[in-house]
């Protein structure tokens, strides 16, 4: 099958059933999307497919025929959600934040200015163990301010 | 904010958001790497009689198939008591215990391998909680005790007098990185470990131990991890280890990395307590005697639990002096996850049951609870002192009364909590509540001999600079903060320094990143090795800038007579005027913390180089129908002396906090009859998301008034696990909310954690009572 990751053409011909998170980590070494619970349950495997952030454990190969794939890799370095995360200092471990950065960007995506109860509805399925929630939501506000 | 030393960016920033900072389970893996999969006990308790691997061995692409056979050296990882076989020899312990690990091509194979090991088991009687294993006595070592004065005789002659119990739930860590492991032996026989560990030296050891080799055969690598919270102190070593027994027994690198499934299932996790209490007080609510029986749930083997329970029972005080003291500790042996140190280590369930004895004296005497709070400080300036623990240490640097009434004022607490009086007069159904709740916590290693630090660090002749120390990075901004000790005591900027991977053979018999001692301990031993290298500096610099050794100072990657920006040359003139004349550009570093001595036996000594302290306002909203609680603002002030970096300081209390409030109010773990955890995943396990945390959320830092006694690096305080007690503010906030439904009463029990069950239940219980 043929798709695209961040912009360029990839062929694959392996398992239909592989979970697409797999392919983008061991065959195309793309390790900024993370591995956290398998399940679609907590957020750090979050990548877009054709635009819309979906969580890359538990989506198949074969969904993904024909299609693009952005990770955290294809977002610009200067991208405003990048820019206002590193202002902000949101990250401490790191591990989940490629995943909500992916999650913010379709968030903004979709509502350039969102209030906190659309940040609260839209990042509520990415956890953050090292609770950097307050920083996430004042990042994303910087991030939607900038690109205004 | 930037620019300025004090609130650099975290070191990791940019690879964070690009998705290039990598994790053990990222580096490009080497050829020819074979994977792990365990093979899982169905019994919580059961003799082992029989495994026939031979199905499983037959598999095309499996390599091999470990039992306890294979180990060539000690078959045990036990950190304190050697307890805990690596591979079961006779008997399973826990439900999902690995019997039997499977090494094949991939995990497709080494799962489907799996399967068909075929284990026989005799079950055996198993105890499945604290409760059980206090009715069995079922305890490791004997019990440990803290005490002061004559608690039995003052609790006679009190005024007062309450018992009560209190049971607290546990907490999986739930690091997003899971259990990760790389083990390669290279060419030169040198087991090569790339684990997630918070502590390299112990894991070095263990798989040293495990394979019989001395632990200079053994090189242990942590790069950065996702998470670690205490749970990669000594539970990555399992994992460690079984990968190094594969990659010896298979001459092949081997990779381990758990399932999200799996990881809950198989590591400790915080520790359940279960507390019985007595207190004597008198009329003002003014502590005269206590005595406290403490039963912590060590799961199958000893692990951690042993200064786990110590840190409870020595934080059972809090901020407050009482007069006579007994409390007495012991650890339940029970067939679940071995339990093990988890961010507070003992602390926060020490201290949630002196505030619960708080609480019931305030509503014993109709007072708030803030007055029987503020009443008890520690006091040096009280007749007599009222300044000594029960541990017999001396509270010095004591700034919780001023820093109490400062988030008093700026909280506007007092005006809050008549308002929420009038609110809840005219509200049936939703009732809030509000309290300020301290924090004194103890910082260093109760074990005295971890108190020290090493440090490594090379100069190069073109003036750039390679650093390593003994600590760990796992989110906590500890490299960061380093980095920042060594450009401000080398004056030059961080792009100069390279900050080196955490390696055991750059910095050896180093003491696990943990006790939020990392930037105290790493710090100055940082600080020691650029302090011996600028004195092999100085006397170059002198004869080149041609003034007196004692004149030459380091600025701005300059090196400068003192005062005289005109006469200076670049940091690279010197180094590699100095190489030219033959000066040693290498140098370690290393730092004890003094004053330190603790005697475990007698549960007396001064374990702590200093307190850190902290206080915290919550105001929630309860539902009487439902029990659901919302927590609607929180003004937090924390003390972390002079920081290092206040962006990451604050960091670390909104983390913490927020880690907190996660166990005190929604993660609850079940386990099912036969001992499987129950709650295995998120779907069932609930951690806080952002709706849980309010966007009036106040952080803090305290400016203390006088120079401390002691001499931290650069003036600061550890912050790393402190805060997370901030958030029992929240669990006394609700208590506050659920009273309300039936003002008057005398007593007000809670479950922890405050789940909307507990909650419910505790209205429920109110509205019966009346």
């Amino acid at each position: 099958m043929k798709l695209s990751v961040n912009g360029k053409a990839v062929d694959y011909d392996g398992d239909p059933q592989m979970p697409i998170l797999w392919f983008l980590r061991d065959e195309l070494q793309l390790t900024g999307t993370k591995f956290g619970c398998g399940r679609a349950l907590c957020g750090a495997c979050t990548v877009h497919l054709d635009g819309q952030a979906v969580r890359a454990c538990v989506i198949p190969m074969a969904a993904a025929a024909d299609k693009a794939i952005t990770t955290i890799e294809g977002i610009p370095s200067e991208h405003s959600l990048k820019l206002a995360w590193v202002k902000h200092n949101v990250p401490q471990c790191g591990y989940c934040q490629s995943g909500q950065i992916m999650q913010a960007a379709d968030l903004l995506q979709r509502t350039p200015k969102p209030n906190d109860a659309e940040i609260e509805q839209a990042m509520t399925g990415n956890i953050c163990r090292c609770g950097t929630y307050t920083r996430i939501r004042d990042a994303i506000k910087t991030a939607a301010e900038s690109s205004s | 904010m930037s620019g300025n030393k004090a609130t650099m960016l975290h070191e990791s920033a940019i690879g964070h958001v690009t998705g290039r900072a990598a994790y053990t389970d990222e580096v490009h893996p080497p050829l020819g790497m074979v994977e792990l999969h365990p093979v899982l006990s169905p019994h919580a308790h059961a003799r082992i009689t029989r495994i026939d691997s031979a199905a499983a061995q037959n598999q095309h692409g499996v390599l091999a198939v470990l039992t306890a056979a294979d180990v060539p050296g000690v078959n045990n990882t036990g950190p304190i008591l050697r307890d805990e076989p690596l591979l079961p020899v006779d008997q399973v312990c826990h439900h999902s215990q690995p019997v039997a690990w499977v090494v094949a091509e991939t995990p497709a194979v080494a799962r489907a391998a799996a399967a068909l090991v075929a284990v026989d088991y005799e079950p055996l009687p198993a105890c499945l909680s604290t409760a059980e294993a206090i009715e069995q006595e079922q305890f490791f070592l004997p019990p440990a005790q803290v005490a002061r004065g004559d608690a039995g005789t003052a609790l006679d002659a009190a005024p007062l007098r309450l018992s009560g119990e209190l049971a607290i739930g546990g907490q999986d860590h739930f690091y997003l990185e899971t259990q990760a492991s790389w083990v390669q032996v290279d060419s030169e026989g040198i087991v090569q470990v790339l684990s997630s560990t918070q502590h390299p030296t112990e894991t070095q050891i263990i798989v040293a131990r495990v394979l019989g080799l001395p632990s200079n055969r053994v090189v242990c690598r942590s790069l950065r991890m996702g998470g670690g919270f205490g749970g990669k102190e000594t539970q990555a070593n399992p994992y460690a280890a079984i990968a190094a027994l594969a990659a010896w027994r298979c001459g092949r690198p081997v990779r381990i990395k758990l399932l999200r499934e799996l990881d809950m299932q198989l590591t400790g996790k915080r520790h359940p307590f279960h507390a019985r209490y007595e207190v004597g007080f008198d009329a003002e609510g003014m502590l005269q005697a206590l005595k406290v029986q403490l039963y912590a749930d060590g799961g199958w083997s000893c692990d951690l639990s042993p200064p786990v329970l110590m840190r409870a029972m020595v934080h059972v005080d809090n901020a407050y002096y009482c007069p006579h003291v007994h409390i007495e500790g012991r650890i339940c042996r029970t067939n679940l996850p071995s339990n093990t140190a988890f961010r507070g280590f003992g602390g926060p369930q020490g201290m949630l049951v002196g505030e619960e004895i708080i609480d019931r004296i305030a509503r014993h005497l109709q007072l708030p609870a803030e007055q029987i709070r503020e009443r008890n400080f520690y006091s040096a300036s009280a007749q007599p002192p009222r300044n000594t623990t029960p541990y017999h240490q001396p509270v010095v640097d004591n700034v919780i009364a001023d820093l109490w009434a400062q988030l008093k004022a700026s909280s506007e607490y007092d005006r809050r909590r008549e308002q929420i009086a009038q609110f809840n007069d005219g509200s049936a159904r939703r009732k809030r509540g509000i309290a300020i709740t301290p924090v004194k916590f103890g910082i260093s290693f109760n074990k005295t001999e971890y108190n020290q630090a090493g440090a490594l660090l090379h100069i190069y002749a073109d003036g750039s600079i390679q650093l390593n120390h003994g600590g760990t990075e796992m989110g906590q901004g500890l490299h960061t903060k380093i980095l920042g000790v060594a450009t401000r005591v080398l004056g030059v900027s961080p792009k100069r320094i390279q900050l080196m991977t955490t390696s055991t053979d750059k910095v050896p018999n180093t003491s696990a990143t943990a006790a939020s001692s990392g930037s105290d301990l790493n710090g100055q031993a940082v600080k020691a090795a650029c302090l011996t290298l600028l004195e092999r500096l100085r006397p170059i610099a002198a004869k080149r800038l041609n003034c007196a050794v004692d004149q030459v100072a380091f600025v701005d990657d300059c090196v400068q007579v003192a005062g005289d920006a005109k006469r200076q040359l670049p940091f690279a003139e010197l180094t590699a005027a100095a190489y030219a004349a033959r000066i040693s550009l290498s140098a370690t570093g290393y730092y004890r913390t003094p004053g330190l001595h603790w005697d475990p036996k007698a549960g007396r000594g001064h374990p702590f180089y200093y307190f850190a302290y902290g206080a915290a306002v919550s105001e929630v909203e309860v539902c009487g129908y439902s029990g659901v609680h919302r927590l609607l603002r929180c003004d937090l002030l924390h003390d972390v002396g002079d920081s290092l970096n206040e962006i990451i300081d604050r960091g670390q209390i909104e983390g913490g906090f927020v880690q907190g409030l996660g166990w005190l109010t929604c993660e609850e773990l079940r386990w099912g009859a036969q001992g499987q955890l129950l709650t295995n995943a998120p779907s069932t396990y609930k951690i806080p998301t952002v709706g849980e945390v309010p966007t009036a959320f106040q952080v803090d830092l305290y400016r203390r008034q006088a120079d401390p006694s002691t001499d931290v690096i650069f003036g600061s305080k550890g912050v790393g696990e402190p805060p997370l007690m901030l958030a029992i503010s929240v669990r006394e906030a609700i208590r506050e909310a659920v009273a309300a439904f039936a003002p008057g009463a005398s007593q007000v029990d809670l479950g922890a954690p405050a789940t909307p069950e507990a909650i419910y239940t505790a209205i429920a219980r109110l509205r019966a009572r009346r």
